[in-house]
């Protein structure tokens, strides 16, 4: 599995949710690892909308450097990203985000499905991702891509989750290979 | 309901761009790998192919199935008065400025189906300017061009449209504009007459005028930054003094060689030409 050049040896941890997903990332982020010895990726539907509230929010939860993707910016450790309003959000191998505008994929762009797909192209064994509570199937067929690249799929468990369908989709599909409650989420991203 | 994607190799995808330039003269090989390999692949899956050889086959010997790769391939999603606070900036700065000038010449570089073009000549004729404008709007893809120049677009994207026009300042009835005919829409004529459509592709053709206004939105996320900064010196050298480029809401000139030309307009991602 090609492996990307600035990023190697470092793990990409991508989270994706939906609906009732936000409270859990602001749960999450306050106990993320200071610094953080890998990239964190967060996608969220949400409205098309250009403002950039959603990365203040966060990151009055954080001291790690937070920002919402512009073109072609450059991928660093111990950095979060969040995937922009109305874009899709794709890794190149060199090294750099990219954004792309085309169809609306799960009737949403962003879609998990696509940057959770990227990220295994380009990190292969050196990917986690971790899908949140939802209200459609977004998610699911990222994760099988994750797994077959060889990384990591952890999945919320649906009990816990304020929507429980996305998690429970991708479970049913068998995609994910850790079903964890957000104690057991926050654990499991502290020890990477 | 899992789509099974045909895997395609990072090598195989620079064998199919190199083997496209040669055999039709197309030149992607410095188009964003990360999106291109995704289009390709959906592409093949859409188009039920069991094979990369069978639909290399196909780009290379139908000339109508290259049409449809290159369209396909391309992205040419857009809408009308997208980013609304945009559409107001261009109403109550740029073109405000711009009108004190004899004759307006606007440049949609990628303009795809042409939502922006007529959303652009919405505001155009709101300020009483369209009659002393001309609009160029060119796209690498005739058949999208072909669209465009219609002047029609679906009904049931109005609404959005409508919305957006109203968060742009817009005050009038936006379906004051258009003509409902089964499931679409044509725009006021008089809106096209000012368009001129032709293809023009930005990887190889050139400067063909002087611009007071180049628009050109989330077409160079789709590039490396090589051929970004290749189509900015285009652009560049197509803008006339005190001339203004806009582009799409997560683009930048930061980075570029022209950057130290341009100043940026508050908040939205509009430059002005400051050195000639």
């Amino acid at each position: 599995m090609a492996e990307n050049r600035l990023i190697k040896d470092c793990k990409v941890v991508v989270i994706g949710g939906s609906s009732g997903s936000l409270e859990v990332l602001l749960e999450l982020l306050p106990d993320l690892p200071s610094p953080m010895p890998f990239v964190l990726i967060v996608v969220v539907h949400r409205k098309n909308s250009n403002d950039s509230s959603l990365a203040d929010l966060f990151s009055y939860k954080t001291s790690l450097p937070i920002q919402e993707v512009e073109d072609k910016d450059v991928i660093e450790k111990g950095h979060i990203y969040l995937a922009p309003a109305d874009y899709h959000l794709l890794l190149e191998k060199n090294g750099f985000f990219s954004l792309d505008d085309s169809e609306k994929v799960n009737y949403s762009r962003p879609a998990l499905d696509v940057t959770f797909e990227s990220v295994a192209d380009v990190c292969g064994r050196s990917s986690v991702a971790i899908l949140l509570s939802g209200a459609n199937a977004d998610g699911t067929q990222g994760l099988k891509a994750i797994q077959k690249a060889g990384g990591v799929t952890v999945v919320q468990k649906p009990d816990t989750a304020k929507v429980p369908f996305m998690p429970q989709q991708a479970i049913n599909q068998g995609v994910a290979d850790w079903i964890l409650d957000i104690p057991q989420i926050t654990a499991l991203i502290q020890s990477l | 309901m899992y789509r099974e994607l045909i895997q395609i190799e990072d090598a195989e995808v620079e064998h199919l761009l190199n083997d496209l330039f040669e055999w039709h003269g197309y030149d992607f090989t410095h188009y964003s790998r990360a999106s291109l390999k995704r289009r390709i692949t959906r592409l093949c899956s859409l188009d039920k192919f069991l094979s990369l050889a069978e639909f290399k086959y196909r780009i290379k010997e139908d000339k109508i199935y290259l049409k449809r790769f290159v369209e396909e391939v391309t992205v040419n999603v857009t809408e009308m008065f997208r980013d609304p606070s945009f559409y107001k900036t261009l109403r109550t700065e740029v073109l405000q400025t711009i009108s004190a000038k004899p004759f307006i010449r606007i440049w949609h570089a990628g303009c795809s189906t042409g939502e922006e073009v007529y959303s652009m000549a919405i505001l155009l004729k709101e300020m009483n300017l369209l009659q002393k404008s001309l609009l160029y709007a060119t796209d690498l893809n005739p058949s999208v061009l072909e669209k465009a120049r219609t002047g029609f677009f679906p009904l049931q994207s109005m609404k959005q449209y409508s919305e957006n026009y109203i968060l742009s300042g817009g005050r009038k009835d936006f379906s004051s504009y258009y003509t409902a005919h089964y499931g679409q829409v044509k725009f006021d004529e008089a809106l096209g007459e000012r368009m001129i459509f032709s293809t023009h592709n930005l990887v190889s053709d050139r400067s063909f005028n002087e611009f007071d206004l180049i628009l050109c939105r989330n077409v160079l996320i789709y590039f490396d930054k090589d051929l970004q900064d290749r189509v900015l010196q285009l652009f560049d050298e197509s803008l006339g003094a005190l001339g203004y480029l806009a582009l799409g809401s997560k683009e930048t000139l930061k980075f570029s060689m022209v950057q130290s030309k341009y100043k940026q307009l508050n908040s939205e991602k509009i430059w002005r030409k400051i050195v000639s």
